[in-house]
């Protein structure tokens, strides 16, 4: 074992190597380039024994990654944003496919407008997939994910692609202390791929994802995935509790900061959860009961351990760092539904929006949606989703339109 | 080609490997020519198909392949491709399989993969100088949702997005020569009423390795409405009348392997079919039958 300062590229691409991947299709996008450039160098150096093909869009990366996972080989890739919108066809298909291999997703806001720095709308695309969904807070984590990704995909009771996903820049780009475990544990721990059925080679013909036709047998393989998703709730314990007592880390699926005699949690996923714990901290040094629930796993969707943590509690606070135009919070609408006709676990659920395009969220934001939480709980009713937004940020956008009206006027165009 | 082991007739193949009872159209010339190529490749292939009407050989449980199959989508299956070729070549140079399980990777496509959708990947593959065999059946349109125009639709034809009384109002996309243009090892055209120049070709391209690309055209009864009987016969007037040239690209030059020296007016090929038949009822379009055949004359102007 050793301890180094890593960015979140870096330690997904530790990830990468030390599961001894045999495949990396990639393609360039930023914030990702890091993790391909990284492994590219390492490849050259003789460092990793592994093949490295760039393809000329992420929608043929992906199709490449899921037929060489078919083919019986480790497969890793790494996308963003919206590289990971251009291969959301090959998303569904190679899930459909049952090919285990994982995908780094370094999530940064979507178009239009066009933008660098991160959110989770991207990721959250992809979450009807088929693709399970691991969200990471911290670059430690981001290096335990991917291995714990392999063990999930590769598990005979999933075979399904795995979304490892952390925040662009603020892990991307961030250094922080890793630990990088010792190769002989790690292959211990994560073993070698055993493709099963699924390969292809001359002596066993087999003909991998083909046509249906007719709802039925549709339906059969959809529902199978689905099952099969399910299972990695399971199986997803049994990883992360042999991981923890073999490198000594726990990465639960939901992970609880101060909740137990908690009566307002937040709920929030990926980095910006760590400004909630901060902010949970100064809450309770004034005296308020609040806690802090971070989902690791969003496919499949830790129900069941949401409803145990939230038992007794009056209310949630769900601040999401995306935004389904018309509707809302996703991870809100996920965490109500789980919540909903549940006897024992019937807390006011206030949505909250924030985080959008790296947009900060402040101390004083968390302590002021703990106030309109609290202020639901006393009232029974949670109001309507709030957009977080200060005067202040107002008054720059509106500068920046004057500056624009300005130059309308001085083309002689109308306002 | 006098190395070749096909002289005649029958030296082809006289035992098939492709099964049969599929749900393609009867009188499907893409798969006539499938039929003929697979032959020659043999069992040891994995097709890689991207959405056409060749998706529906391999519906679930049954397939006519005696080797390996992957359905892509429409845009990818040369990067589909890429994927296979890179995962056999990863587990031989691992030896974690035997070098006699290695697979021949064979891309299969309609047109319209193969002209627009698909040419992107198609492009790259070649660049990267991968080691597959690319298919194209091209019956000049999107045959399986029913022949709208593709890129690679004749002037004139009419299709279900072209049925004004001059049809289609572009010109077929020059593919062959975009994929020459890459400089790779070998393209060639086919078709599959011509078996022996086929089979020249793709035991050509069999022998060759790095990126080889066939286009077969494929006569469509359906598409370009004819009787199903007729497809051979218009498969070979296609190559008499000069509009499907039979050539091949290999080692930096286009060779025609079958010049048509007495060609038949381009209309001996147009009139029987049906999505022509606006150039001759109500009544003759001259001036377009003219047209046709001055391009037709003057491509072979440019060859002899």
């Amino acid at each position: 074992m050793k301890r180094a300062l890593l960015t979140g590229n870096k330690a997904a691409a530790w990830g990468a190597r030390l599961a001894n991947v045999d495949y990396v299709p990639a393609f360039p996008i930023t914030p990702q380039t890091e993790i391909i450039e990284t492994i590219a160098n390492w490849i050259d150096q003789d460092e990793m024994d592994c093949r490295m093909v760039t393809l000329e869009s992420e929608h043929s990366m992906l199709t490449a990654a899921g037929a060489a996972a078919a083919t019986g080989v480790r497969v890793f890739c790494a996308t963003s944003s919206q590289g990971l919108l251009y291969a959301m066809e090959m998303l569904y298909t190679v899930a459909g496919w049952r090919a285990p291999f994982v995908l780094v997703n370094v999530s940064r806001g979507l178009a239009a407008p066009i933008t660098l720095e991160p959110d989770h709308n991207d990721v959250l695309a992809a979450r009807d997939s088929g693709f399970l969904q691991i969200h990471c807070s911290a670059c430690q984590e981001v290096l335990d994910s991917t291995l714990i990704a392999y063990r999930l995909a590769e598990d005979e009771r999933v075979r399904l692609p795995v979304i490892v996903n952390m925040d662009g820049f603020y892990l991307s780009f961030t250094r922080e202390p890793v630990q990088i475990p010792d190769t002989k544990i790690v292959n211990q721990f994560v073993g070698e791929f055993d493709p099963e059925n699924i390969r292809f080679s001359a002596s066993a013909p087999v003909s991998q994802a083909v046509a249906v036709l007719g709802g039925t047998p549709y339906s059969y393989f959809r529902y199978e995935t689905h099952l099969a998703a399910l299972n990695g709730l399971a199986v997803y314990d049994e990883i992360t509790e042999e991981f923890a007592n073999t490198f000594g880390r726990r990465h639960d699926a939901v992970e609880a900061y101060r909740t137990e005699d908690a009566e307002l949690v937040f709920v929030m996923m990926g980095s910006f959860a760590t400004k909630a714990i901060d902010a949970v901290d100064g809450l309770r040094e004034a005296g308020w009961a609040v806690g802090v629930l971070r989902p690791r796993l969003l496919r499949p969707f830790p129900a069941d351990h949401f409803r145990r943590a939230l038992a007794g509690k009056r209310g949630v606070a769900v601040i999401d760092q995306n935004l389904s135009m018309g509707k809302g919070g996703v991870l809100h609408t996920e965490l109500a539904s789980a919540l909903y006709a549940s006897a024992e676990c019937s807390p006011v659920v206030v949505s909250f929006i924030g985080g959008l395009g790296g947009r900060d969220i402040s101390l004083e934001e968390f302590y002021e949606m703990a106030s309109v939480a609290r202020k639901a709980i006393e009232e029974g009713c949670a109001p309507p989703p709030r957009l977080l937004y200060t005067r202040e940020e107002l008054r720059e956008v509106r500068k920046l339109q004057a500056i624009a009206n300005v130059e309308r006027e001085e083309l002689g165009q109308k306002k | 080609m006098s190395e070749t082991r096909f002289q005649r007739r029958k030296d082809l193949p006289s035992t098939h490997l492709l099964g049969t009872g599929t749900p393609m159209c009867a009188g499907c010339g893409g798969l006539e020519a499938i039929h003929q190529i697979y032959d020659i490749l043999g069992e040891k292939t994995v097709f890689i198909n991207a959405a056409g009407c060749m998706t529906m050989l391999s519906v679930y449980p049954f397939t006519p392949f005696r080797g390996s199959w992957l359905y892509t989508a429409m845009a990818s299956a040369p990067a589909g491709a890429q994927g296979v070729r890179d995962g056999l070549d990863v587990l031989l140079h691992k030896q974690r399989i035997e070098s006699e399980e290695d697979l021949q990777v064979v891309v299969l496509t309609g047109d319209g993969s193969a002209y627009g959708m698909g040419l992107s990947a198609t492009s790259s593959a070649i660049e990267r100088g991968l080691d597959f065999l690319y298919i194209c059946y091209d019956n000049e349109g999107y045959g399986n949702t029913g022949q709208q125009y593709s890129a690679a639709t004749p002037h004139g034809a009419r299709t279900a997005t072209s049925k004004g009384p001059r049809g289609f109002p572009g010109y077929k996309k020059d593919l062959f020569a975009i994929w020459a243009a890459h400089r790779p090892a070998y393209v060639a055209t086919v078709v599959g009423a011509e078996p022996l120049d086929l089979a020249r070709k793709i035991e050509k391209a069999k022998s060759l390795k790095g990126p080889r690309l066939i286009m077969a055209l494929s006569p469509c009864p359906t598409g370009w409405h004819y009787d199903p009987g007729e497809s051979v016969a218009i498969g070979k007037l296609a190559v008499r009348t000069g509009c499907w040239p039979l050539k091949e690209y290999v080692d930096g030059k286009v060779v025609h392997t079958k010049v048509p020296h007495q060609r038949p007016p381009i209309e001996e090929y147009l009139k029987r079919q049906g999505r022509f038949s606006h150039l001759f009822q109500p009544e003759r379009n001259e001036l377009l039958l003219q047209e046709i055949q001055a391009r037709v004359d003057g491509y072979w102007e440019g060859v002899i």
